[in-house]
C-alpha cells in the first residue's frame, strides 16, 4: 500500500491525485497531496511510476505497514535508493530508455519452450500468461 | 481542477458514442469509433492510462504473423484446453485484427517494442504502464473527450428499451453526470471481487450488471474461477515465472504435483490446511536476467521485501481473479460485438471470451488480443449504429435502467450497507473449497446464501452520490456471483477451468456454451449457436469456396 508522500521531494504537481485509479489521494492545502483513503489502495504501483519527483513509496504489502516498519522510514528508503526505483526500471523520466525497449521476455519464452514438453505455440505466450502447457490441465 | 469543491450542478453531455471503461478494450473502442467519425466520450471509473488489469500488469499478446501454418498451429493449440468451446471463425478474425492493431500501436502509437535483432520488432507482448500511456496519447490526439474518475452507475434507455446513454458520478468533483449517446460500449472489465489482485479492484463487474438490467444475456459464467499465484501479503499476481518454480510444504519437502498451471489446484488444496512455499529455482542466469527486463513489476514485492526469489523460499497465496482471467461475460450477439440490446456494445473482459479461448485462459495471451479486437469492432459498430439513428434520437427520453443499489424495493439500509454485502459475497466466492475446488454439495448452499444476499440488496441496499458507486459495485458483485454459481451448477461436468470434483469427466453433449440471464430470477439455457470447431470451420470454408 501507499505509505509515503515525501514532503522534501514533492513538486506539488498533483499527478498522483489524477492518476491513482482508486482515488486514494486528496490535494493538500499546502500543495503536497495527502493519502486520504489508504484502505482503498490496491498496491498497483502506478502512482510511483508516474510521479516525476520520485516522491512516493508504495510498500509491497497489500495491507497497511505495521508501526515501526521499514516501509514507513522515509530517510532509510531514500538512502537505499528504493524511492523512484520502479520508475527507473520501467525507464520513465528524462534521458532514460523505455523499459519495454529492453524487454527480453521473448528470451524467457524461448527458454520455456525449449525446456521440454511445450509445443510450438509456446511462442505466442510472451507475457504474463506464459507458462501454460498445451496438455489438458489436470482434472481436479 | 477542483477536487474537493462540491458542486451540485450535474454535468450533462451528449455524444455519438459513449465508452464506459478505461483499459485497453475501452481505449481501442474509443479510438476506432473516433476514426469512424463518431463524436466520442470515454468515462472511466479510475484514470484511463493506469486503471484496469492491463495498466499495472502488462500482457502477452496473441500476435501471430499471417502465415497459414503458424495461424493453424496457434488456433489448434488451445482448443482442448478451452474445452472445445472456442470458435474458429472468431479466432481467425481475432488473429487478423490483433496483428493489424499491434501494427498500429507500433506506428501510430509509437509503442517502443524491443528490436528482434533482424531489423524488426518483437510484438508479442506489452508492458502495461507504457502501453496504456501510449493509448491515452493516441486518444488525446484523436480528439476524444475523456472523463476520468467518473464511474458509470447505470444505463439510460429510450421507451423502446434501446440504450440511449449513461448516468454516473464524478467522484473528484462530487457531482453526478449524464451522457446522452447514440450507442454505448461497455468495456468495464471483468470481476475480481475486490481480492486485491494486481490492478483489479476497479473491476467489480459493473458492466455485466448494467447490461443485464437492460436485458442482455451473459455467457460462460461458469468459467469464472481464475486464481493467480502471488507472494503472501502482496498484490502481484504475475504468474508466468512460476513455471520455473518449485513449491514446498511447511516442512521443506517438495509439494508433489504442484505447479504454476497444471498443479495450481494442488497448491489450493494444500493452502486449506498449511502454508505453501515457493522458490524460482529452475531459472538459469540468462533467464533470470530476461525475467527482470521483461516484467519489472514481478520483482517489486521481492526486492522490497528483501527476498531473492531465485534462492530463497517465500510463502505464496492464490488470489481470485474471477472473470478477469476467467472467460465469462456479456454475450456477444454479432460480429460487431453488439449485445442483444439495441445500441449496446461490449468489449474486452466485460464480454465473454469463450469465442476466442473457450472455457480457459491463462496462457496464450488471448485476453489481450480480444481486448484489441473486440474493442475495435465494438467501437466501429457503435459508431455505425449511432450514425444511422434518426435525428429525432437526440430527443429520446432517457429512462434510468438501474435497479439494485439505486432504487430499493423496500426501506433503504444504512449508508455503509454495501460493506456487509461485499463481505457476504466474498465469503462465498473467495474460498478455494467453494469456487476453485468446485463440488455440487458446496456450490448449492453457497448459491442459496448469495440469493439471500441479493434479496437484501434488492430490498434495501441504497447509496447516493459517491455512495451510489459503492452500492452498485456491491450489487454487481452479488449478481456476478449468482450467475457464476448458477452456471457452475448447471454445467453437469468438468470443462475448461470449471472443474467439478463431483463430476470430473467431460461429456460431449455438453459441448455447448451456457447462457444465463435475469436478475431476480436467473434462467440458464444452452446457447443455440454451437461452437465452430476446426471440423465445422473447414466444412464451412469448403462450402463457401
Ligand atoms: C496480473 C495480470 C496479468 C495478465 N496477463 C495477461 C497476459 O499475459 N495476456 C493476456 O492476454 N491477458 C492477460 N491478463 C488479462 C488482461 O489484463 C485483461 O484481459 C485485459 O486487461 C482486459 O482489458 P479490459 O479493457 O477489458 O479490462 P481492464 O483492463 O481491466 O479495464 C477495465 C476498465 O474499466 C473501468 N471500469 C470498471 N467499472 C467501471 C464503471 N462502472 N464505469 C466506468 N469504468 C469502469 C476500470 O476503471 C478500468 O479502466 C492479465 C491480467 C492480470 C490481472
Ligand atoms: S506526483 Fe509526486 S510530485 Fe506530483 S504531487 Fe504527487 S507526490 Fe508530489
Ligand atoms: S499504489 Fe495504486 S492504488 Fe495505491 S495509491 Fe498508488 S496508484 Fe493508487
Amino acid at each position: 500500500m501507499i505509505e509515503i508522500v515525501s514532503r522534501d521531494r514533492c513538486v506539488r504537481c498533483d499527478i498522483c491525485v489524477k492518476v491513482c485509479p482508486m482515488d486514494v489521494f486528496e490535494p493538500g492545502t499546502d500543495g503536497v497531496p495527502v493519502i486520504a483513503r489508504q484502505p482503498d489502495c490496491q498496491t498497483c504501483f502506478m502512482c510511483e511510476a508516474h510521479c516525476p519527483a520520485d516522491a512516493l513509496f508504495v510498500a509491497p504489502l497489500a495491507g497497511p505497514a505495521p508501526a515501526g516498519s521499514p516501509y514507513t522510514d522515509e530517510a532509510a528508503l531514500v538512502a537505499s535508493g528504493a524511492m523512484g526505483r520502479y520508475r527507473h526500471v520501467i525507464g520513465w523520466g528524462r534521458g532514460r530508455t523505455p523499459g519495454s525497449r529492453l524487454d527480453k521476455n521473448f528470451v524467457f519464452t524461448a527458454r520455456l519452450a525449449a525446456s521440454g514438453g511445450e509445443g510450438p505455440s509456446r511462442t505466442d505466450a510472451s507475457g504474463d500468461d506464459a507458462g501454460v502447457s498445451e496438455r489438458q490441465p489436470e482434472a481436479s | 481542477m477542483t477536487v474537493t469543491g462540491t458542486s451540485s450542478d450535474p454535468l450533462d453531455l451528449s455524444a455519438g458514442v459513449l465508452v464506459a471503461g478505461g483499459g485497453p478494450a475501452a481505449a481501442w473502442a474509443e479510438y476506432k469509433a473516433a476514426q469512424a467519425g463518431a463524436d466520442v466520450v470515454l468515462a472511466d471509473k479510475g484514470y484511463c492510462g493506469t486503471s484496469g488489469a492491463t495498466a499495472s500488469a502488462g500482457t502477452g499478446v496473441w500476435y501471430v504473423p499471417p502465415r497459414p501454418a503458424e495461424r493453424e498451429r496457434a488456433m489448434a493449440s488451445r482448443e482442448a484446453l478451452g474445452g472445445h468451446l472456442a470458435d474458429r471463425h472468431w479466432m481467425a478474425r481475432v488473429l487478423d485484427q490483433t496483428y493489424e492493431g499491434m501494427g498500429e500501436l507500433a506506428d501510430a502509437g509509437r509503442y517502443p517494442f524491443p528490436p528482434d535483432g533482424e531489423g524488426g520488432q518483437v510484438r508479442r507482448g506489452v508492458q502495461g504502464p507504457e502501453y496504456m500511456r501510449r493509448m491515452r496519447i493516441l486518444l488525446r490526439r484523436a480528439g476524444v473527450r475523456i472523463l476520468d474518475h467518473s464511474p458509470v452507475v447505470e444505463l439510460l434507455t429510450d421507451e423502446d428499451g434501446a440504450v440511449a446513454g449513461v448516468a454516473g458520478y464524478q467522484r473528484q468533483r462530487d457531482r453526478p453526470y449524464r451522457v446522452r449517446a447514440g450507442a454505448v460500449v461497455l468495456a468495464t472489465g471483468g470481476c475480481a471481487f475486490l481480492s486485491r489482485a494486481l490492478g483489479c479492484d476497479v473491476n467489480t463487474g459493473d458492466g455485466a450488471l448494467m447490461a443485464a438490467e437492460a436485458g442482455a444475456e451473459l455467457s460462460g459464467m461458469e468459467f469464472s474461477n481464475a486464481y493467480a499465484i502471488a507472494p503472501e501479503f502482496s498484490s502481484v499476481t504475475k504468474t508466468a515465472y512460476y513455471s520455473f518454480a518449485t513449491f514446498y510444504r511447511e516442512d521443506g519437502t517438495v509439494l508433489e504435483g504442484a505447479g504454476s498451471q497444471k498443479g495450481r489446484s494442488v497448491i489450493a488444496r494444500t493452502l486449506l490446511t498449511e502454508k505453501v512455499y515457493c522458490r524460482i529455482d529452475r531459472a538459469g542466469p540468462d533467464v533470470q536476467r530476461a525475467m527482470r527486463l521483461g516484467q519489472p513489476n514481478f520483482f517489486l514485492p521481492f526486492d522490497r521485501m528483501g527476498v531473492d526469489p531465485f534462492t530463497r523460499l517465500f510463502p505464496v497465496t492464490l488470489l481470485l481473479e474471477g472473470t478477469v482471467r476467467g472467460t465469462g461475460g456479456i454475450r456477444v450477439a454479432d460480429d460487431e460485438c453488439a449485445t442483444s440490446v439495441p445500441g449496446l456494445y461490449v468489449a474486452g473482459d466485460a464480454a465473454t471470451r469463450e469465442l476466442v479461448c473457450g472455457g480457459f485462459t491463462g496462457g496464450g495471451s488471448h485476453n489481450a488480443a480480444w481486448a484489441i479486437s473486440s474493442g475495435t469492432w465494438a467501437g466501429r459498430g457503435a459508431a455505425r449504429f449511432s450514425a444511422a439513428l434518426a435525428p429525432s434520437a437526440s430527443r429520446r427520453p432517457l429512462i434510468p435502467a438501474g435497479g439494485a443499489g439505486l432504487r430499493p424495493t423496500g426501506r433503504p439500509a444504512a449508508r455503509d450497507g454495501y460493506r456487509e454485502v461485499v463481505a457476504a459475497v466474498q465469503a462465498e466466492v473467495h474460498p478455494y473449497e467453494k469456487n476453485y475446488l468446485r463440488h455440487g454439495d458446496r456450490l448449492g448452499p453457497a448459491l442459496a446464501n448469495l440469493h439471500a444476499t441479493w434479496d437484501r440488496v434488492r430490498s434495501s441496499l441504497y447509496g447516493t452520490g459517491a455512495g451510489a458507486v459503492h452500492a452498485r459495485q456491491a450489487a454487481a458483485m452479488t449478481a456476478h456471483a449468482r450467475w457464476m454459481y448458477t452456471a457452475a451448477l448447471a454445467r453437469q461436468e468438468s470443462r475448461g477451468m470449471h472443474k467439478r470434483e463431483d463430476l470430473p469427466g467431460s461429456d460431449e453433449s455438453w459441448r455447448r456454451r451456457l447462457l444465463v440471464e435475469g436478475l431476480d430470477e436467473i434462467r440458464v439455457r444452452p446457447d443455440p449457436v454451437a461452437p465452430v470447431g476446426p471440423q465445422e470451420y473447414a466444412d464451412h470454408l469448403r462450402a463457401a469456396s
